[in-house]
């Protein structure tokens, strides 16, 4: 059980850094060509600055901001955004997660529209493995009674 | 000597191994026995990632204004992206170890081996 | 008890160092790892994919079918989780 910290230093600080790491962590994905990084790395920092949400304030805030119900259709998501980058390669014609045929409906060429794809699928990667975290999380410290009682 | 030198990089992550490895046979805690698993695994991730090293090489990001690219000048980026999965796996049978855990808990409302094999031996 | 733990984590060390032997040494870059395919993923990640990351492209583009299956795997983990773990009281005694 995670009780509400009454410390004002830890709640102003942390009010002030979750939007940074956030953008940090979609910086990490997206920048994942050219430097260390890609959709797992930065799945990981989005998911534990919403732990560090729970951790500086508690449960009720956090949920009231990003419920759960959003966070489990987040990670159906994910799955779906990279199976279905496969399926409109097959519709354009080449098999299954070709992401070359992408140079006939954009107008980049083939290396660039491959590009393009690990993109497209690195972000899939990314929501799946922050709902994940932050699922997991929830479930474990609320020993799964998320509605009633003091969490 | 030359035995040592060639080879010590593999002999730290099997003492690392063998620590994680007595952590899960010789403790009787239920979470420490989970946390010896996680120690385990994480020295053969960097066992394997040790494989992958060439002497005098950089990261395997290619510089661009190179004319011909040489892969000597690269380490090995294969078993990089193996342990990516490797490394997926290993928190998702961590999560499901705690999940499990936390209903052993609700159960039998102890965590120390020999005591639910007790209450297991009573029961019959 | 705690003696034989420490026997047979000593010989299964020992098995394991003696194995070690046989392998290449550390830092040759004639092992036999990163001789047969990975020359050609460091070659031809600029020219087929335009992407400087090797480790991006080998894992999302030439290696995409096992990011897929992995993805699938931390899905199972969450799912297994909130099966095991969202029951009603009166269901568990």
């Amino acid at each position: 059980m995670i009780r509400r910290t009454e410390s004002l230093l830890v709640e102003t600080v942390c009010r002030i850094l979750i939007p940074l790491i956030q953008l940090f962590a979609l910086y990490v994905i997206v920048h994942g060509h050219y430097s260390p990084g890609g959709g797992f790395q930065g799945g990981c920092i989005l998911g534990a600055s919403f732990i560090l949400m729970v951790i500086a304030y508690d449960i009720r805030w956090m949920k009231h901001r990003f419920s759960e119900k959003k966070n489990t259709l987040m990670v159906a998501l994910g799955v779906f955004i990279y199976s279905l980058i496969g399926f409109i390669c097959i519709f354009l014609g080449a098999e299954y997660l070709n992401y070359g045929i992408f140079h006939r409906i954009l107008p980049v060429d083939v290396a660039k529209a491959r590009s393009l794809g690990i993109l497209a699928v690195e972000t899939g990667v990314g929501i799946t493995v922050m709902a994940v975290m932050v699922s997991i999380f929830l479930n474990l410290t609320t020993y799964g009674k998320h509605e009633k009682g003091e969490v | 000597m030359e035995i040592l030198i060639g080879k010590y990089n593999y002999w730290i992550y099997i003492g690392l191994m063998m620590i994680g490895f007595y952590a899960m046979v010789a403790k009787k805690n239920l979470v420490k026995k989970v946390v010896g698993m996680n120690i385990f695994q994480t020295a053969i991730i960097l066992f394997f990632i040790s494989t992958s090293y060439k002497k005098n090489a950089t990261i395997p990001i290619i510089i661009k204004s190179q004319e011909v690219i040489e892969p000597i000048q690269y380490i090995n980026p294969l078993p990089h992206v193996l342990m990516l999965t490797a490394i997926v796996v290993m928190v998702s049978t961590f999560g499901v170890a705690l999940a499990v855990i936390v209903m052993l808990y609700k159960q039998y409302k102890t965590l120390e081996e020999d005591e639910i094999i007790e209450i297991l031996k009573d029961k019959k | 008890m705690k003696i034989f733990a420490i026997i047979i984590v000593i010989l299964t060390g020992a098995v394991l160092i003696y194995s070690t032997f046989d392998m290449p040494d550390w830092g040759n870059p004639n092992s036999p790892a990163s001789v047969h395919v990975s020359p050609r993923y460091i070659e031809k990640t600029i020219e087929e994919t335009a992407t400087p990351n090797a480790v991006t492209s080998v894992l999302a583009d030439y290696r995409g079918f096992d990011t897929l299956g992995e993805t699938i795997v931390i899905f199972t983990a969450a799912i297994v989780c909130i099966l095991l773990l969202r029951r009603e009281d009166d269901k568990t005694h």
